[in-house]
C-alpha cells in the first residue's frame, strides 16, 4: 500500500514533467506573444520587455529555465496583471473561490444524486422514477449557463431573494453552486440508478433477503456498497472538473475564480500563468485519481493494490 | 411423522411483455418433519418458483394468484412482510445454485454469517455469536474457521463458498432448508461431498430439506421422497424406491432413461425429445402430451386427474386410470426397462 503510493507519486512526477514540456511547446506554438496589443507597442518597448522576462533567449534556454522553475514550483509573475503578484499568489487568491463553489456543488451533486438514483431504482417505472428520468434528461442536456441565467432571473431579479452576482457573502455562493451542480447531479442520479438496478437483481441480494434482511438493510448495506464502484469512477474526474472552476459560471456570476483566469491567460499568451495553472491542474488531477484508485480498493476487496496496478483476483 | 409444510392449490404467474406466464399451476403437496423431499424436473418446470413462493421471494413481476402455504399455524402467502422476515433465515432458509454469485463480494464471511444471528437471535452476545459461527463452520467441515471468517468470498473456492452458504442457512437451526440446485455449479467431485453434507446435517439438526434438482442420480442416495414436476405441475410423487423401480408417469421414466449409465458402452444417450411446454399458453389435456411415447387421444383433450396408486404414490397420467389396460406389446416394453 505504502509502496504503491510511492510508486504512484514517482509516476506522477514523470507525468508532470511530460505535461510541462507539452504545455511549453504548445503555448509557444500559439502565434503572437504576450505583448501584442491592438495598438502595437513601439518595437524598443517590446524588446525591453522581452529582455526583462528572458523571452529574447533561445527557446531551448527558455525551456531549461522554465523546467528549473517548475521543479521548485515557481512560475514567476504574470505578464499582464499589474503589480507584482506571482502566479502562485494568483492561484492562492483565485483557487479558494473556485474550490469553495466547486466543493459545495460536488457535495450537492453526490448527496442528492445518490439518494435520487436509489429512489429511482427502487421505484422502477413508477411515477418517482419517471419524474427523475425526465429531470435528469433535462439537466444533462441543458447547458449550465442556461440554468445560471434562469436562476438569476427568477431568484435574483424576480423574487429578489439573492444578489445577482459578485463575491462576498454566502448568498452569492448559492446560485453558482446550484448552476454548477445541476449537470453532475443529473449524471450521478443516472449512474446510481443504473448501477443499483443491476445490483438489486443479483443473486447475493436474493440471498440477503432469504436471510431475513429488511429492505433497508438490503438496499443500503448489501446493494449500495456494490453499486458505489461505477459511481466513484465517474465522480472522481467530475470532482476535478467541478473544482477546477467553470469559466462560464464564473463569468456569469462574476466570481474571481480560477477558470476564467486560465482562459484569459491563454488568449493573452500569458505564458507564466498558462504554465502555472496547467501544472496546478495536473497535480490536482493526478492526486484525485490516486484517491479514486485507493477508494476502489477500500470499497471492493476484490481489487488488490499491488505491483503499481489495480488487479482483480478471483471471482472466476 | 408430523406435517411441516403444506402447499395447497398454489398458482403462480409472471407477467412478461409477451403475456402472462403460468409458471406454477395449482400444485399441492406436503412435507413432513425431518423429511428430505427431492423436487425434480427440467428447467422451467416450476421447481424454483415453487421454492421462492414458499419464502415469498418471487421476482417483482411474479404473483401468487391462488393457494395456501401452511407452515406451522401460519399461512405464508398472506403473512405480512415484517412477519415473513422473521421466518426467512430462521425457520425456513434457502441456498442457491451458484455459490460464486450468492455471497456478497464486498463483505467478509464473518459479516455475512453474523448478520443472520443479528437478525434472528438478538439475545446472543458477541461471544456467543462468534462461537456459534465457528461451530457451524466446523460442522460444514471448513478447516481454519477462525481464519475463514476474516476472508472475503473471492478468496474461497466454489465448494468452500457453498459450504459457507450451508453454514449460513443452518445457523439458526431452521425447520426447513430449501436447497435450489445446490451442486449444479460445482465440480463433480465436490458435488457428492456437498450432497452428503446436506444429508448428514439435516439428520443431525433435524432439519427438513427440500432439494431442488434436475439430476435424478443425485437424488438417489439422498432423498426420502421424490416429486416430479413438469410444466408447472406435479406429475408424480412417490417414495424414492418407487420412483426408481415402479414409476407410473412416462415423464419420470423418460428422466430415468435419460440418465447416463456407466455400463452403456457405445450406446447413445436417451434424451426426451422435444422441449418443455410454452407456459404462456393455456393448456388443455396433458402437459406432456406432445413428448409422450404413450400418448393417447384422451391425453390431448382431457387433463389427467391425480391418481392415487398407493397411500404415498400419486401420478397424473391417464394410464393410471383403473380401466386402462396396456397392450401386451407395451407391457413388454415397460417391463424390459
Amino acid at each position: 500500500m505504502v509502496n504503491y503510493v510511492i510508486k504512484r507519486v514517482l509516476l506522477a512526477i514523470l507525468t508532470i514533467f511530460v505535461i510541462a514540456t507539452l504545455v511549453f511547446v504548445l503555448s509557444r506554438a500559439i502565434p503572437g506573444g504576450p505583448f501584442d496589443r491592438e495598438r502595437p507597442l513601439p518595437p524598443t518597448v517590446i524588446e525591453n520587455l522581452n529582455r526583462k522576462y528572458g523571452l529574447d533567449q533561445p527557446l531551448f534556454n527558455q525551456y531549461l529555465l522554465f523546467m528549473r522553475n517548475v521543479a521548485v514550483l515557481d512560475f514567476g509573475i504574470s505578464y499582464h496583471l499589474l503589480g507584482d503578484e506571482t502566479v502562485n499568489e494568483l492561484i492562492a487568491r483565485t483557487f479558494p473561490v473556485s474550490c469553495l463553489v466547486g466543493v459545495w456543488a460536488f457535495a450537492l451533486a453526490v448527496l442528492c444524486g445518490i439518494p435520487f438514483g436509489i429512489i429511482s431504482a427502487l421505484m422502477e417505472n413508477r411515477p418517482p422514477d419517471v419524474f427523475f428520468k425526465i429531470m435528469t434528461t433535462l439537466f444533462i442536456s441543458i447547458p449550465s449557463f442556461v440554468v445560471a441565467a434562469l436562476l438569476q432571473y427568477t431568484l435574483a431579479v424576480r423574487l429578489g431573494w439573492l444578489p445577482v452576482a459578485m463575491w462576498g457573502s454566502w448568498k452569492q455562493v448559492v446560485m453558482p453552486v446550484i448552476a454548477l451542480s445541476a449537470g453532475p447531479l443529473a449524471t450521478i442520479t443516472r449512474f446510481t440508478r443504473a448501477s443499483m438496478r443491476e445490483v438489486l437483481d443479483s443473486d447475493y441480494i436474493r440471498t440477503a433477503r432469504a436471510k431475513g434482511a429488511s429492505s433497508f438493510t438490503v438496499t443500503y448495506v448489501h446493494a449500495l456498497r456494490n453499486a458505489l464502484l461505477p459511481i466513484v469512477t465517474v465522480a472522481g474526474p467530475m470532482f476535478i472538473s467541478i473544482i477546477g472552476g467553470s469559466l462560464v459560471i464564473e463569468r456569469i456570476f462574476a466570481l474571481p475564480g480560477l477558470g476564467w483566469r486560465l482562459v484569459q491567460a491563454i488568449t493573452g499568451r500569458d505564458y507564466s500563468v498558462i504554465m502555472g495553472l496547467t501544472i496546478f491542474y495536473a497535480i490536482l488531477l493526478i492526486a484525485i485519481l490516486l484517491v479514486v484508485d485507493l477508494l476502489y480498493a477500500f470499497i471492493d476487496p476484490r481489487i488488490k493494490i499491488s505491483q503499481g496496478s489495480r488487479s482483480s483476483e478471483g471471482g472466476d | 411423522m408430523a406435517t411441516l409444510l403444506t402447499v395447497e392449490d398454489l398458482k403462480v404467474t409472471f407477467s412478461t411483455k409477451f403475456g402472462q406466464v403460468n409458471a406454477v399451476n395449482n400444485i399441492s403437496f406436503t412435507m413432513n418433519e425431518g423429511e428430505i423431499l427431492a423436487v425434480v424436473g427440467e428447467s422451467g418446470s416450476g421447481k424454483s418458483v415453487t421454492a421462492l413462493s414458499i419464502l415469498q421471494l418471487l421476482a417483482k413481476n411474479g404473483r401468487i394468484r391462488n393457494g395456501v402455504v401452511s407452515f406451522g399455524d401460519h399461512n405464508l402467502v398472506t403473512m405480512p412482510e415484517g412477519e415473513m422476515r422473521k421466518v426467512r433465515g430462521a425457520e425456513i432458509s434457502m441456498i442457491f445454485q451458484d455459490p460464486m454469485s450468492c455471497l456478497n463480494p464486498v463483505f467478509t464471511v464473518e459479516y455475512q454469517m453474523e448478520e443472520v444471528l443479528r437478525f434472528h437471535k438478538k439475545e446472543m452476545s458477541r461471544e456467543q455469536r462468534h462461537s456459534r459461527m465457528i461451530e457451524m463452520l466446523e460442522l460444514v467441515q471448513i478447516s481454519n474457521p477462525e481464519q475463514r471468517l476474516k476472508q472475503y468470498p473471492h478468496e474461497l473456492s466454489g465448494g468452500m463458498r457453498q459450504r459457507v452458504m450451508i453454514a449460513i442457512s443452518l445457523l439458526c437451526q431452521p425447520k426447513l432448508l430449501i436447497a435450489d440446485e445446490p451442486t449444479t455449479a460445482l465440480d463433480v467431485t465436490i458435488q457428492a461431498q456437498i450432497v452428503n453434507l446436506i444429508k448428514e446435517l439435516s439428520r443431525q439438526l433435524h432439519t427438513s430439506v427440500m432439494l431442488i434438482t434436475h439430476n435424478l442420480g443425485m437424488v438417489a442416495g439422498m432423498a426420502d421422497r421424490v416429486q416430479v414436476m413438469y410444466g408447472g405441475e406435479i406429475v408424480e410423487t412417490a417414495p424414492i424406491d418407487v420412483i426408481f423401480y415402479g414409476s407410473r408417469h412416462p415423464y419420470t421414466s423418460g428422466l430415468l432413461k435419460a440418465l447416463p449409465k456407466p455400463n452403456m458402452g457405445d450406446e447413445p444417450l436417451h434424451p426426451i425429445p422435444g422441449s418443455t411446454p410454452d407456459l404462456l399458453l393455456d393448456h388443455i389435456g396433458c402437459m406432456f402430451y406432445e413428448r409422450c411415447d404413450y400418448a393417447m387421444e384422451c391425453c390431448r383433450d382431457l387433463t389427467p386427474p391425480k391418481y392415487r396408486i398407493s397411500s404415498d404414490h400419486m401420478a397424473k397420467c391417464w394410464r393410471c386410470h383403473p380401466d386402462f389396460s396396456e397392450t401386451a406389446e407395451e407391457k413388454e416394453v415397460r417391463e424390459a426397462r
